[in-house]
């Protein structure tokens, strides 16, 4: 044992012990120690945020965006409740993050004093799993255990809430940054008899699909290079969910789009059609699977998902695996090179598909006078393709367009908040990943109402000279939430206008920003050229078709064979699209 | 689970699957806030809890027991158990309900019974609890209490019982149980 050392030196201990080097975070009373153990070192790196979901989010960037874990740190009472949303943001899409915040000092624990909260009871409901360290003899192994839990098995957020005499105390540090844990054991070998019955139903398959999601992104860049060789293997068609992009190339040829929801009409028909349906690192959420007595009806299911509770969860599946995803696909891969297997034509199959592509799904009337938000999307596309280009989102149509017309050739590249559907998770996120890739080009495509709920953290991007970028899809509309409006409840678009919204540019430029505003498709890709060569942040505003909707979609309550397609759809059938078992429906 | 009131918003499929009564016994770090872990699960994914009994089983390794008895669905139980096994607190999840495994398990509950009443209604208290083998633990001129040990069942029939003759108030530990034969739960 060396020299004894404070509670506060131990945690940024632990964080370099970890390979952490960029913190995100907000000084308050209860973590003082803790702060002035980061004045006097300089290995890791803090980065100051305005608000502590900020602080959150761009924890979960920097994890998604490196596969590392992300780390931030809140003071107690309302730095812990602020962190809230984060964590759960991050337990709904599986984002290794490791919260630390300060509480009040153990003898004033249950006293209601300033600032105080019950950190870890609001807490339990929303992280893997969290700790109130009461002891200086615990911190080392909890800091360490921390760290564990939140990559290991199927990654999640974690607390430490470490009072301020803790910080305070003095005692042995040992770095366990090796360690595991006594009692959580997540799966880390694979029933290789399972797989083999796998591709024993493969061969026989007509009709198969392979639904992957971001089981295949958290498995590590390995796992999606896997899944390409695994369907260029097979030639199998494959789709992804929203979490999964990127895990194959959008521009791939066996790519259908992304499933669901407001997944491709391809996508969702194969689904419904197939004979066979491979779904790995997925856990077939509601927005996947539409109506659930009428999904996929006649098809085998295998289900490959790291969590035994997600199994059976929504849906009854054939064979069941608990397993790593990239663990699977190498496993399949080796059996199907012993067997030099004969697998059927997919040519029927693979016609069927041509046709339902056919249909143009995505398609939408162009217009020389205003912006189409989807050709907003496809132009930002076409323009930063060939760059090391990282995409984040807010939560609304902007998001659903994004997923529906960027195309995400590697993993890692494409953020956006899907469990929990947050708004103001975007650019947070995007200055975490641009904190973790200084040289990448970062952009968040953003609404005109999401952006404004965490737009205090654009004075944290002009602090660092972060080059973050806000693209702004502007139709003054919480754009979402009225299209379900005149899905549902008669086209009375209740609170849902950004009424008195800011001036966008003026708002960048008094942050000290730059602000870009387009309003005609013809100026378009020179904003767009102009916005990538600005150093710094830029808030680019570009104001969109007011009135344009999200399409194609399964309407709630819906089966996939039963979608809203974009171009032809009527007022008519808008209004008359879910019924009554629909509507109770979120 | 009330199958009118789906989990999912999406759930609106009918299970037709009746509900089965499943005694769980749970082994996790005696540690503070461990028992808000597992109880915070069942309500927040809206699981059952009939029965709940805490206790320090192993000190020396700080060890606890939860034994929990629920109902649901098989697949409700088996998703019950996957959620629990999940806790990083938990150790072992098992499945106590009576016929289960080769041997089965043993349960046993405890129920102090209180019995307010004169005359003849007293005189047959009594003779009801003789019959049960309930020990009598505190009397006074008007009052019994009684102490009965057993499967929740008979405890239920004997409450039952003791309605009609003065029963003012009942208190119960919840089961206990372990699996039968030499192996360890």
């Amino acid at each position: 044992m060396g020299k004894k050392i404070t509670g506060a030196e131990m945690v940024i201990q632990t964080l370099h012990d970890q390979g952490v080097d960029s913190v995100f975070g907000y000084p308050g009373g209860a973590v003082l120690p803790i702060y002035d153990a980061i004045f006097q070192q300089e290995d890791v790196k803090h980065i100051l945020v305005r608000h502590e979901q900020g602080a959150s989010h761009a924890a979960e960037g920097y994890a998604r965006s490196t596969g590392k874990v992300g780390v931030l740190i809140v003071t107690s009472g309302p730095g812990a409740t602020n962190a809230v949303t984060g964590l759960t943001d991050a337990l709904l899409d599986s984002i290794p993050i490791v919260c630390i915040s300060g509480q009040v000092p153990t003898h004033l624990i249950g006293t209601d004093a300033f600032q105080e909260a019950d950190t870890v009871g609001i807490t339990r409901a929303c992280t893997k799993h969290n700790w109130l360290v009461k002891d200086i003899k615990d911190l080392p192994r909890i800091m360490h255990e921390a760290f564990y839990i939140a990559r290991s098995g199927r990654p999640g957020p974690v607390l430490v809430d470490i009072p301020k005499d803790i910080q305070f105390a003095e005692g042995d540090y040992e770095d366990l940054s090796k360690t595991t844990h006594k009692t959580y054991t997540p799966p880390n070998t694979i029933d290789n008899k399972a797989v083999a019955r796998v591709v024993d139903l493969m061969e026989r398959a007509k009709r198969p699909i392979i639904y992957s999601g971001g089981g295949i992104i958290n498995s590590g860049p390995k796992a999606s290079k896997l899944l390409q060789k695994f369907v260029h293997k097979t030639n199998m068609p494959i789709t992804s969910t929203l979490m999964g992009l990127g895990a194959y190339p959008g521009s791939g040829d066996n790519w259908l789009g992304m499933l669901g929801m407001h997944g491709t009409y391809e996508a969702n028909m194969a689904m419904h059609d197939c004979d066979l349906m491979l779904c790995i690192g997925a856990r077939f959420d509601d927005r996947i699977t539409g109506k659930i007595d009428e999904f996929s009806p006649n098809s085998k299911k295998v289900h490959i998902d790291i969590d035994a509770t997600s199994i059976n969860k929504n849906v009854e599946v054939d064979i069941s695996i608990i397993a790593d995803c990239g663990k699977f696909l190498n496993e399949a891969l080796k059996i199907m090179d012993k067997r030099s297997n004969k697998f059927q034509s997919f040519n029927e199959w693979w016609k069927q598909i041509e046709l339902w592509k056919k249909v143009n799904c995505l398609s939408y009337k162009p217009n020389s006078d205003v912006i189409m938000p989807q050709y907003a999307i496809q132009r930002l596309y076409e323009l930063t393709k060939n760059k090391d280009t990282y995409i984040t989102t807010e939560v609304g149509q902007h998001q659903m367009w994004a997923a529906q017309f960027y195309k995400f050739d590697k993993p890692n590249r494409w953020l956006t908040s899907g469990g929990l559907g947050t708004m103001g998770y975007g650019f947070p996120a995007a200055n975490g990943v641009q904190v973790a890739k200084p040289d990448a080009l970062v952009i968040d495509i953003a609404g005109d109402a999401s952006i404004l709920m965490n737009i205090q953290e654009l004075s944290t991007a002009v602090q660092y000279q972060l080059n973050t970028k806000i693209f702004i899809l502007n139709n003054s509309y919480m754009g979402m939430v009225r299209q379900w409006q005149q899905l549902l409840h008669g086209n009375r678009i209740s609170e849902s206008y950004s009424d008195s919204l800011p001036d966008f540019v003026k708002l960048a430029e008094a942050y000290g920003a730059t602000g870009i505003r387009v309003k005609k498709p013809a100026d378009l890709d020179d904003a767009i050229a102009r916005m990538i060569d600005t150093p710094g942040p830029v808030i680019f505003d570009c104001v969109v078709a007011n009135l344009e909707n999200c399409f194609p979609m399964i309407p709630s309550g819906k089966a996939h064979n039963d979608m809203l397609l974009g171009e032809n759809v009527s007022d008519e059938e808008v209004a008359n699209a879910i019924d009554d078992d629909g509507k109770i429906m979120v | 689970m009330n199958k009118k009131n789906p989990a999912s918003t999406y759930d609106i499929i009918s299970i037709n699957e009746d509900d089965e009564r499943h005694t769980l016994s749970i082994i996790v770090d005696d540690e503070p806030g461990v028992l808000a872990r597992v109880i915070g699960l069942f309500a927040a994914r809206g699981f059952n809890i009939d029965s709940l009994t805490v206790s320090e089983t192993e000190s020396k390794q700080q060890l606890s027991r939860i034994t929990l008895v629920t109902s649901g669905s098989p697949s409700v139980i088996e998703k019950i158990k996957v959620q629990v096994d999940r806790l990083v607190s938990v150790h072992k999840v098992s499945d106590l309900t009576a016929d289960y495994g080769q041997y089965g398990a043993l349960e046993r509950e405890l129920a102090l019974i209180k019995v307010k009443g004169t005359g003849n209604k007293r005189l047959e208290a009594l003779r009801l609890a003789e019959a049960f083998d309930a020990q009598t633990v505190d009397a006074s001129l008007d009052s019994f209490i009684f102490q009965i040990t057993g499967r929740t069942r008979e405890i239920d029939r004997f409450i039952n019982l003791m309605a009609s003759v003065g029963l003012t108030e009942v208190s119960r530990t919840g089961v206990a149980a372990l699996k039968r034969g030499a192996d360890n739960t």
